[in-house]
């Protein structure tokens, strides 16, 4: 009896151990690969918003790290009347940016909103009904929207330079809305139709069982079931449509001008005058920042939709 | 989807009168002759033959928004609850049909004509001058070319994300943190990565990518410099922003593979290299597809960093088809050339797209 006690009865053979190394050696490279890689994707933005408080000898000097490389200063936030002791004041910079920031928002937020209504009602009818439009079936439209993806802005934006020149649509932001809504609708309308072919149809035939019509299940029933799906279509339209830059920088001269437009006319004219670049870029890029931290459940799901069938 | 008739299926007794339908028609035809008035009008006024001016062609969209209204009425009164039902898909095709199938026949109007913007003579017809002159350029030629390079490049960026997105899947602590943290580089402007990489990280002198080559032994770094790193560096900021978007989608397919898949392979003896090509890779073939797919739409548009960074430079080296264009129209704002080379641009678009498409259907269910 005393001997079997005293001999170990669960212990690691040779090859457990070396199974254990293995599954540490793979921890380390994986959490490496990891962290590799968040580096790469993190510290251009550090960087971005780290170069705009700094002064021209830190940029020189490489300092990386404020309080302990350099003093940060808010001489690139000043240039742009952002700084604490410039807010209260005038600033014609600051107008100018505030502007543009607003030109960007508005645009960004009406396309996205007009083509998630616009989007929604398509993908409802098309994963819903049966049409004929002379030869079109419902493949065949569903296969007209999303048709649209592949088609290269450039194709549209010089015949939309002189169609908006002759409508006086040229430099407004009605215009930028109705073209961007045209670029994320196809988006938008593959999403949704995978969010309402996974919404089951007894739904609606019980509300219409209720006395409900067609269009009362669709926005009293349906709508709420397909909102997360509808944010998530509206937050994708609402970083493609934040970013755009090649239209804006056509169709656009004065009044209707956005922030990307407006960053890029300052990389040209500025030169090495990085702090005052660096606080124009962080922030044109601060709220799609935020926008992704906070909602990235949705891009995620909006993004996935399609994906998996 | 195979079935006839509609999914929610409804039965309703609509009694459409004589008098009705009749309304229908009146509205639907009144309407559109209002576009065709108001067309001829704003056309007549414009030759300035009569005392009429017409500062733009602005009473044309009035009149086919009113024409849309018109029509969406007329759905409901010619048909009833059938006419409800087209109301759904309506608006956006009215607004698809606006924006794009009438803007591609006016492009194909401008493309064959000589019409400087800021010249007084307005559009010159010019035949097929136009593609002769594209036959001849080698700019353009070489923007093409640069296009299949930077498309080519999608398989390696495909890999990466593969690789991340197999990572994520696996078991791996503070998971959020790295999905947020990889997904950022998707958020940003690609102007303001212009800036950001482009112009500072890379800046040969103060910038940390240049201070780390030089760490790293290269003497004088010129990341812009030479044709071959120059499109290598846009390759690699496109690559950067672009990368999480594939690998979102390659996540969300490996979460969907049921997880008894491998561990079934795991039972049959199948090491992590074998599961992984013989049971995960082909199962990632439809969503892979999907991704790849949607990267090349998107790579085809590729402009705002090579306009921002390296405006084509040097000579052309890193000209995609729409910076090139983009540079055409701002030097010479001759609309006509560059809506040329667009449709040219279009046209080899949907002829590589649908090769490829056919290729992987053929590929993925092969007919003996």
């Amino acid at each position: 009896m005393a001997e079997v006690t005293s001999t170990q009865i669960f212990r690691d053979s040779e090859a457990d151990l070396a199974h254990k190394a293995k599954w540490f050696t793979g921890r380390v490279v994986i959490y490496g690969i990891l962290i590799f890689w968040t580096v790469v994707c993190l510290f251009p933005i550090y960087w971005t918003i780290t170069t705009s408080f700094k002064l021209a000898p830190d940029v020189m000097k490489g300092n990386m790290i404020p309080w302990v490389d350099y003093v940060p200063q808010w001489r690139g936030w000043k240039s742009l009347g952002l700084s604490p002791d410039t807010i209260g004041t005038e600033s014609t910079v600051r107008a100018e940016f505030l502007k543009r920031f607003m030109n960007s928002a508005i645009t960004a937020v009406s396309s996205s909103a007009l083509a998630v209504i616009l989007g929604s009602m398509a993908a409802y009818g098309l994963s819903r009904f049966r049409y004929r439009f002379g030869f079109m079936r419902n493949p065949d439209i569903s296969f007209f929207f999303l048709s649209q993806l592949i088609l290269p802005p450039v194709v549209l934006a010089l015949p939309f330079l002189v169609l908006y020149k002759e409508l006086a649509l040229l430099d407004t932001r009605i215009g930028l809305i109705l073209l961007y809504t045209l670029t994320v609708l196809p988006i938008v309308i593959w999403i949704m139709q995978d969010q309402f072919r996974s919404i089951p149809v007894e739904l609606e035939e019980a509300a219409l069982v209720d006395g409900l019509s067609v269009w009362g299940a669709f926005l009293t029933i349906i709508l709420p079931i397909a909102l997360p799906g509808m944010v998530a279509a509206f937050i994708l339209s609402l970083v493609l449509t934040w970013n755009e830059y090649f239209f804006a920088a056509l169709l656009t001269s004065t009044d209707a001008k956005t922030l990307p437009v407006m960053v890029a006319s300052q990389t040209g004219s500025q030169g090495i005058n990085w702090w005052s670049m660096a606080a124009l870029s962080a922030s044109a890029i601060i709220p799609l920042i935020v926008i992704g931290i906070v909602l990235e459940r949705y891009i995620i799901k909006g993004m996935a939709s399609g994906a998996v069938k | 989807m195979a079935e006839e008739g509609d999914l929610l299926h409804v039965v309703t007794d609509d009694e459409i009168s004589p008098r009705r339908a009749a309304l229908g028609r009146v509205l639907v035809w009144g309407s559109a002759g209002i576009v065709a008035i108001s067309f001829l009008v704003v056309w007549i006024a414009k030759q300035g033959t009569i005392g009429l001016d017409a500062p733009n062609w602005r009473p044309v969209l009035y009149a086919y928004l009113f024409f849309g209204i018109c029509l969406g009425v007329a759905q409901v009164v010619q048909r009833g609850e059938q006419g409800k039902r087209t109301l759904f898909i309506l608006p956006a095709v009215l607004f698809v049909i606006a924006m794009v199938i009438f803007p591609l026949i006016f492009a194909l109007g401008i493309a064959f004509s000589d019409w400087n913007l800021a010249s007084p003579e307005g559009r010159q017809f010019n035949g097929w001058d136009n593609v002769r002159q594209m036959w001849g350029d080698p700019f353009y030629w070489n923007a093409l070319k640069n296009m299949v390079y930077y498309t080519a490049a999608i398989l390696v960026e495909y890999a990466i994300a593969f690789g991340l997105a197999l990572i994520l899947a696996s078991e791996i602590r503070a998971r959020k943190f790295f999905r947020v943290a990889f997904l950022m580089p998707l958020m940003l402007s690609p102007v303001a990565v212009s800036w950001m990489v482009g112009k500072s990280m890379l800046e040969i002198r103060f910038g940390p990518l240049a201070r780390l080559a030089r760490w790293l032994g290269w003497e004088s770094p010129s990341f812009f410099g030479s044709p071959e790193v120059a499109r290598f560096m846009i390759m690699a900021m496109d690559a950067w922003t672009f990368i999480p978007f594939m690998m979102i989608m390659l996540l969300a397919g490996l979460q969907a593979i049921p997880r008894e898949l491998n561990e079934a392979a795991e039972v049959d003896g199948a090491g992590k290299w074998r599961s992984f090509w013989e049971v995960t890779f082909p199962l990632m073939l439809p969503v892979s597809i999907t991704a790849i797919l949607i990267r090349i739409i998107f790579k085809l548009k590729l402009a705002d960093i090579i306009i921002n960074v390296t405006a084509g430079g040097p000579g052309g080296a890193t000209d995609s088809v729409t910076s090139f264009i983009f540079r055409e129209y701002r030097d010479r704002s001759n609309v006509g050339y560059g809506t040329l080379l667009a449709i040219v641009y279009l046209v080899l678009i949907v002829i590589a797209i649908t090769v490829f498409m056919k290729a992987v259907d053929r590929w993925m269910n092969p007919r003996y």
